[in-house]
């Protein structure tokens, strides 16, 4: 190394004192490795190569497609659209003072036909549009530690401006998107039987296990001048909640599903179901959309043709890369390794 | 330090030196005065009397030498300052600050801690640099010299310690510690050798004279009282003006710059010298030299950076849209959204104030895309190439075993320029050659004598063996050619076609040293029976005795060697040594010879009386001394260029004239340096009178002195016979020629740059094959011009603009497609070629030349024309050299390459890159240079489209959440997703990718080309990843969009959030970017495997890890992979398909180029890869030479010029004799 420094113009003057006696000490050690000689792999893109990797994505692309496809629409979903139906004729005029007047009692009737057998599972969603769960001052506005753990009751940083009642005492659970908890509720009937709603493990098990502590008790929760969404039991520990914890998963988009319950039961075909709801929320004031969706699953999850379709496409598609690119290889077919196409071969003219 | 006084030492050089300058007289006390008073002639020096130096105003500058950029407390100031003059780091600097504030949307460390990792690793890169500086510095400071300490009593004191003033004592082979005033040496005149190899790469030894009133302080004890009073001028940069007087016991003499011996000038052939330091530490003129070292960026990053204002260009658009988006979304519809309490917010949200809280926005989004701008991309730069540098470092192929030094990079910065680099230029002596002479032929009598090959022909014959016997091709020429010149040794004798023999008989290694001379016909006393003995006995005394050398008696081997001015000189007295004519003593005005004319005798030694030496300068461009032998006959005997001595023939002298200039051309096409041989015989009375006008010349006082010599000399120097020719090889290190040719062939233009004479550039050009016979040499030159007035100066440059109109007009109807031209241009010609008006014309001349060879140029000269080539061409530059008068031109081109051979360390120090000979350019820069070209410009192609890929999935999803700066992703993912998981594969690309290995890019040298011509760091090329990665980014988002709309993503009915969508779209990401470089990469070793995939895997463990940790920590990703993701077939299928459709675009994009358009590296990979160079072996062989750039210099061309030539002859030779038939 003591050759080696700055690079500053140094007539420091001339050395020419010895390397002599240290004569073998400087030659690089040989290994493969620092003379980049390691073994390698290198592959070449040959035709047949190209087109085998387009044929194997067809080949494995395609029967995913159509399995998801056929997933999916075995699927069987109902949605009903009953924000504008579930308002007076009178009220239309102004639907935010009609949904904000508490006093009015907000039921409504709504009647359902099963389109196909529908197996259990059913899962009841509720389906807001328009709401953005994922603005940044909305999605930040929480706190975990106090969701968790009930000796961190008065950590509420992050939770404004749902962080205090007026008194300065701390709200649990704070924030604004507790605050802002959906409360509509459904209630169903099937002729005369009424469909039984199991709220019961719609949420992760790992919310309720970890993120929500079973001795934290909500306090101060909608007491503020301000009514947001629904209040909470206070006497049902938070990771009982499952309305809130299911809730306080963020939806990654301003259209979004959330899980409302299950209903154990099959339902038939033509099956009328009456849906008996109250319409709580206000959702008129940014003009969204809310519906309630009853679905059943498949491995795949819900309804989802996209996947499939996406699938078919981008096998479709490889398959007629890969016929192309056969196409191509049988009426110009380039010789692997042919000189010809060296640069100097190609212009001789020069580079 | 006991005087040893030796009898040579006791010699009086002034006496015999003809051009000697005889001292001037006392100056006249008026004369002077004034002239030494104004502005920039302030300096006062007592001296022996430093302690007067003090204080002010005489308290000069320290002896300490200080060249670190950097010191103890100005380090930390400095050096971030550096950091941040980068705009990137700025950016993320206000970025880091911005963080800690509400306004951003992460949480600051995950801003702060990349940055202070960035800073930090380049500022300990810099420190590490500049403590080894600071070492080098200490090292020659503490270097030990002889000082005066008062009372005649001399101790050693390091170089530091030294004062302006102090009486220093210098002994033989040492370096001058600051710049002195010689006071006298062991000379009894006063006189000392110098060599100024450092200052101004001249090999030869400088003579200096003390002035004659000091010389009679020349031991110890005489300093005990002296003192003396020195004016002089001010620190300044010139080597070869001095200024200023010395007053001395009440008298004053005026000094020259013959009384100065400068700092890192060494000693040489001279025991020891008395000096008093004038000029110390940075006032030393070599010191005011010194140009700060410039910090070089390579092409590539400039590019880059450009990129990255493209990059912010982008940034600062989205941004904007961003925040118009959220200033209008937070005007009209924010007051609707209830659930975000309007009413009730700070002023980054308020609805009232949409323009406050827009502009608020511009900054969170400015932070939020950031991931467009690379944070990671300088420092994962760094990190490569300082991994680059490692292999440089460590190639047991650059590593020279004689010298023991392997190839140094020096700087990592470079390493792609080394790729792109068009025009070499390189200095000559110490680089291309080995500045050792042999004495290898000579013609005496018009018969040639001496059997040995010289290396080019050798190497010429080895070519022409090759090509025309058509004899299966070695394996690597420039091996093969390397071991033969290392010492593998055989005759070989190679009939052409047309039957001409080429007789190549492969040299033992010289047992002498400056002797590789073998013919039985001289050798042994055989000369005798020769037919021209005499002429051969008159050859002989002219090397002995036409010199100006001093024997030096070896008590071990009991021979002479001889110490002499210039390397020729020397070989010519150990040749006349080993033929039986050894120079063995000098007296004031004799000379001894010892003669032996066989083998058996005893030798004689005979006395030859020096009546005058006429001495050697490069205008007369000969010498001669006028001897009187035993006899009593006076001889005047001649060494001079032929031209110069053919002119002063007498007619009864030019018996072997034709014969002579016939070898002397085969010589010079052999690459040797020739000197014609004469003599002349005088009577006595002829002589006397010439000599009384001589004399007369001699003491002339006045400027015309010189010129009255020379005139009188020219009078003597005429009708003289021609005795012959010597030839001497100026030994070129090894594999010069064939590197030079290789070089060639990769199509890099090579410019030789020296500050020797023009003949022995001219010599050096043709060893080395820069030129050849049948060349059109182009001789640029200005003579015999008073340079003193501006007209002269005008004239001058029109003199020279129409000799380069005539050249270009001469190129211009030239037909013949073959004909090469060759630019020669002295030092004197170069200073008004590089000024303004002409210094275009100049280049595009010698653009058009095939060689151009710059003689005489002093190393301010040799940086003006690297930077007229670097900036008038555009192109990238390389210079390399080995001295420190080739430190500018290394500093200014874009990438400098010093040699470190045996010299001094200079160059070394003041380069980019360091190799220990020549030849391991071509490794250096074919290789080395070939794959860090593409490796940085894949790399960095790469990093712009990973972040765009990512980063623009951040935008829009902006335009999903009202624009109000929620990012999709987890803080954790962000911080992890440059500096973890996607940071290893991009440096095993940059560090191991190859896209040929590197036998084939030395078999291919076209290959290089893609470097100069940028076929891999094009805009085409970066505006086609910078799309492929807008395509991924859309890709990636809207696939994962759809696929997660609103419907349940698992059996359980659960429907995605937030964290779940992010983490799936991240892991697409990851997969998509890393199975895009996999596609990339053409070299999978082991290593490459495992930072690929285990990128991969690396990000399922993060994710595992990050899902087990506390909730408070994870938040919604909490066992997100494990309970959420892991179990849906969602996940994974969103997975295989977007990463399948990210990539399949690029796959079919290089199916595409493949089939069509393939590279030249791609079509050889495959003809290797299919093994159709072993079965092809003509195929490979006629490829592997058409791969070579057609060339007009190297030996290649000149064989091919050779060949063309014979079957010129012959084809003549087949008409005439058809002519003859018929006749």
């Amino acid at each position: 190394m003591n050759s080696s420094s700055g690079s500053a113009a140094g007539p420091s003057s001339g050395s020419g004192d010895g390397s002599a006696p240290r004569r073998n000490s400087k030659r690089p050690k040989y290994s493969k490795f620092t003379q980049q000689e390691l073994p390698a792999c290198k592959p070449i893109l040959t035709p047949k190569w190209v087109i085998s990797v387009f044929t194997l994505v067809g080949v494995i692309f395609v029967p995913i497609g159509i399995a998801a496809l056929m997933a999916s629409n075995n699927v069987v979903e109902i949605v009903d659209r009953y924000d504008t139906e579930c308002i007076p004729a009178n009220m239309t005029g102004d639907k935010v003072a009609y949904i904000q007047n508490d006093d009015i009692i907000k039921t409504c009737t709504r009647n359902l036909t099963v389109p196909k057998d529908m197996d259990q599972p059913i899962y009841v969603y509720y389906q807001l549009d328009n709401f953005y769960q994922n603005h940044r001052r909305y999605v930040k506005s929480r706190n975990d530690a106090q969701l968790k753990d009930a000796d961190q009751a008065n950590k509420t940083s992050g939770c404004d401006p749902e962080k205090t009642t007026k008194d300065g005492s701390p709200i649990v659970p704070c924030g604004l998107i507790a605050w802002s908890l959906f409360n509509d509720t459904y209630n169903f009937t099937l002729g005369n039987k009424n469909l039984s709603v199991n709220k019961n493990g719609i949420s992760w098990k790992s919310d309720r296990d970890h993120k929500f502590g079973k001795d934290v008790f909500p306090k101060n929760f909608q007491n503020g001048i301000l009514r947001g969404g629904a209040s909470l039991d206070s006497n049902k520990p938070l990771n009982k909640q499952e309305d809130l914890i299911v809730w306080m998963r963020t939806a990654a988009l301003p259209t979004f599903r959330k899980l409302y319950g299950k209903i154990h039961q099959d339902l038939k075909a033509n099956d009328i179901i009456m849906v008996t709801l109250e319409n709580n929320y206000n959702t008129y004031s940014f003009n969204g959309k809310k519906k309630l969706v009853l679905s059943t699953s498949s491995w795949l999850g819900g309804k989802n043709d996209f996947l499939g379709i996406a699938y078919l496409t981008i096998g479709g598609l490889c398959f007629f890369l890969a016929t192309a690119f056969t196409v191509v290889y049988l009426v110009k077919p380039r010789k692997l390794g042919d000189p010809s196409y060296l640069s100097w071969n190609r212009n001789p003219s020069g580079h | 330090m006991a005087r040893r006084v030796r009898k040579r030492d006791r010699l009086r050089w002034s006496l015999l030196y003809t051009f000697a300058c005889a001292r001037p007289a006392v100056l006249a006390d008026d004369e002077q005065t004034p002239f030494l008073q104004g502005p920039g002639y302030s300096r006062i020096v007592h001296c022996n009397q430093s302690q007067l130096h003090g204080k002010k105003p005489l308290d000069y500058s320290s002896n300490y030498i200080s060249t670190t950029r950097y010191n103890a407390i100005t380090f930390l100031p400095k050096a971030l300052f550096e950091q941040f003059r980068r705009v990137a780091n700025i950016y993320f600097l206000l970025a880091a600050i911005i963080s800690i504030t509400p306004v951003s949307p992460f949480n600051p460390m995950s801003m702060i801690a990349p940055l202070a990792f960035v800073v930090g690793l380049s500022m300990a890169k810099e420190a590490l640099e500049d403590w080894r500086r600071f070492y080098q510095d200490m090292k020659v400071n503490s270097r030990k010299v002889s000082v005066h300490n008062g009372q005649g009593q001399f101790g050693y004191k390091p170089w530091q310690k030294i004062r302006v003033g102090d009486v220093v004592k210098v002994e033989k082979d040492r370096f001058f510690p600051a710049d002195l005033l010689l006071l006298s040496s062991s000379y009894e005149d006063g006189i000392c050798y110098v060599e100024t190899m450092n200052l101004d790469g001249e090999t030869n030894l400088k003579v200096k004279r003390s002035l004659e009133v000091t010389l009679a302080l020349e031991d110890d004890e005489a300093f005990r009282d002296f003192t003396a009073t020195l004016r002089c001028e001010d620190p300044n940069p010139n080597l070869y003006t001095f200024v200023g007087n010395l007053e001395y016991e009440r008298q004053v003499y005026a000094l020259d710059p013959n009384q100065v011996l400068l700092r890192d000038s060494k000693l040489r052939n001279t025991s020891y010298i008395y000096g008093v330091v004038i000029f110390t530490g940075h006032d030393s003129k070599v010191m005011q030299n010194a140009t700060e070292s410039p910090s070089k960026r390579s092409r590539i990053e400039k590019k880059m950076d450009k990129i990255i204002y493209i990059l912010f260009t982008v940034l600062v658009l989205i941004s904007l849209v961003s925040s118009i988006g959220f200033a209008v979304m937070t005007k009209y519809d924010m007051p609707n959204w209830w659930f975000l309490e309007p009413n009730n917010t700070t002023s980054l949200y308020d609805p009232s104030k949409p323009v406050l809280s827009g502009v608020f926005h511009m900054v969170t989004a400015l932070i939020l895309y950031g991931y467009l701008i690379p944070i990671s991309l300088y420092v994962s730069i760094e990190v490569v190439k300082v991994l680059q540098a490692t292999f440089i470092n460590q190639d047991v192929l650059m590593y020279d075993e004689e010298i023991g030094k392997p190839a140094r990079a020096r700087t990592s910065n470079l390493n792609e320029e080394l790729g792109q680099v068009d025009t070499i230029l390189s200095d000559k002596t110490g680089t291309l050659t080995c500045n050792q002479m042999d004495f290898l032929k000579c013609s005496i009598a018009g018969v040639s004598y001496g059997v040995r090959a010289s290396e080019v022909e050798i190497a010429a014959a080895k070519q022409l063996a090759s090509e025309a016997s058509g004899s299966p091709e070695h394996h690597d020429d420039t091996e093969e050619l390397g071991e033969d010149n290392a010492g593998f040794y055989g005759t070989s004798e190679i009939e052409l076609a047309n039957g001409i023999t080429c007789m190549v008989e492969k040299s033992h290694k010289p047992a002498i040293k400056g002797f590789s001379f073998e013919d039985d016909r001289l050798m042994h006393g055989n000369w005798t029976n020769e037919p021209a003995a005499s002429t051969i006995l008159m050859f002989f005394r002219i090397l002995a005795l036409c010199q100006t050398a001093i024997p030096e008696h070896n008590k071990e081997t009991g021979g002479f060697t001889y110490e002499a001015e210039s390397p020729d000189e020397g070989a010519f007295l150990v040749a006349a040594r080993e033929f039986g004519f050894e120079f063995c003593k000098r007296t004031q005005s004799s000379v001894f010879i010892r003669e032996k004319y066989s083998p058996s005798e005893d030798p004689v030694e005979r006395e030859f009386k020096i009546l005058n030496l006429l001495e050697f300068n490069s205008k007369r461009k000969r010498m001669s001394v006028i001897v009187r032998d035993e006899g009593g006959q006076i001889i005047l005997l001649c060494k001079g260029a032929d031209s110069i001595i053919f002119d002063r023939l007498s007619k009864n002298g030019r018996l072997y004239e034709n014969d002579t200039s016939k070898h002397l051309n085969e010589y010079g096409e052999a690459g040797l340096r020739t000197l014609a041989l004469a003599y002349r015989m005088l009577d006595e009375s002829e002589y006397s009178a010439w000599n009384t006008d001589f004399l007369k010349a001699k003491t002339t006082i006045g400027p015309d002195r010189e010129a009255q010599v020379e005139r009188v000399s020219e009078k003597m120097e005429r009708d003289l016979i021609l005795v012959g020719a010597t030839a001497v090889e100026d030994k070129l290190q090894r594999g010069v020629p064939q590197c030079i040719d290789k070089l060639a062939q990769a199509g890099l233009k090579i410019w030789v740059l020296t500050g020797d004479k023009i003949e022995t550039a001219i010599n050096i050009g043709f060893a080395c094959s820069l030129l050849r016979q049948g060349m059109k040499q182009i001789s640029l030159s200005i003579t015999n011009i008073d340079l003193l007035t501006h007209d002269a100066n005008k004239a001058a440059k029109e003199n020279l603009s129409m000799q380069i109109t005539n050249a270009f007009q001469m190129i211009k109807l030239e037909k013949d497609p073959d004909a090469a031209f060759a630019l020669i241009i002295d030092g004197k010609t170069l200073t008004y070629a590089l000024e303004d008006d002409l210094k275009n014309q100049f280049l595009s001349l010698a653009v058009d030349c095939a060689s151009v060879i710059c003689c005489r140029v002093s190393p301010k000269q040799k940086a003006m024309v690297t930077r007229l080539v670097k900036e008038g061409t555009g192109k990238v530059t390389l210079a390399v050299g080995d001295g420190a008068n080739d430190v500018g031109m290394i500093q200014e081109a874009d990438i400098g390459v010093g040699i470190s051979g045996v010299e001094g360390m200079q160059a070394v120090m003041a380069s980019d890159f360091s190799i220990s000979q020549f030849r391991f350019l071509e490794r250096l820069l074919v290789v080395h240079g070939h794959w860090c070209y593409k490796r940085i410009a894949l790399m960095i192609c790469y990093f712009f489209y990973k972040n765009i890929a990512f980063g623009l999935t951040i935008f829009y999803f902006e335009a999903y959440t009202g624009f109000s700066g929620q990012s999709v992703y987890d803080d954790w993912y962000m911080l992890l997703f440059n500096v973890v998981l996607t940071s290893l594969p991009v440096i095993s690309l940059g560090v191991f990718e190859q896209d040929v290995s590197s036998e084939v890019c030395l078999q291919f040298p076209a290959l290089y080309q893609q470097g100069p011509r940028d076929l891999f760091f094009g805009w085409y090329r970066i505006i086609g990843w910078m799309f492929n990665g807008l395509s991924a980014s859309i890709i990636i988002f809207l696939l994962n969009i759809a696929i997660f709309y609103h419907g349940a993503f698992c059996a359980g009915g659960q429907t995605a959030d937030l964290a779940a969508v992010g983490t799936t779209m991240f892991t697409c990401i990851i997969w998509a970017v890393n199975v895009q470089i996999a596609l990339i990469m053409n070299h999978f070793t082991w290593i490459q495997h495992l930072f690929v995939w285990g990128s991969v895997v690396a990000w399922y463990l993060f994710l595992v890890a990050y899902g087990l940790s506390s909730p408070t920590i994870s938040g919604n990703s909490h066992q997100i992979l494990s309970e959420a993701l892991g179990p849906a077939p969602v996940y994974w299928s969103a997975t295989l398909l977007v990463t399948a459709v990210c990539n399949i675009p690029y796959l079919v994009h290089i199916s595409f180029q493949r089939t069509f358009n393939p590279l030249d590296n791609h079509v050889i990979h495959e003809i290797k890869h299919y093994k159709k160079d072993v079965e092809d072996q003509h195929m490979w062989k006629r490829e592997k030479s058409k791969a070579r750039q057609k060339t007009k210099i190297g030996f290649t061309a000149r064989v091919d010029a050779k060949i063309r030539q014979l079957r010129g002859k012959l084809h003549r030779k087949v008409s005439s004799l058809t002519i003859h038939t018929v006749s």
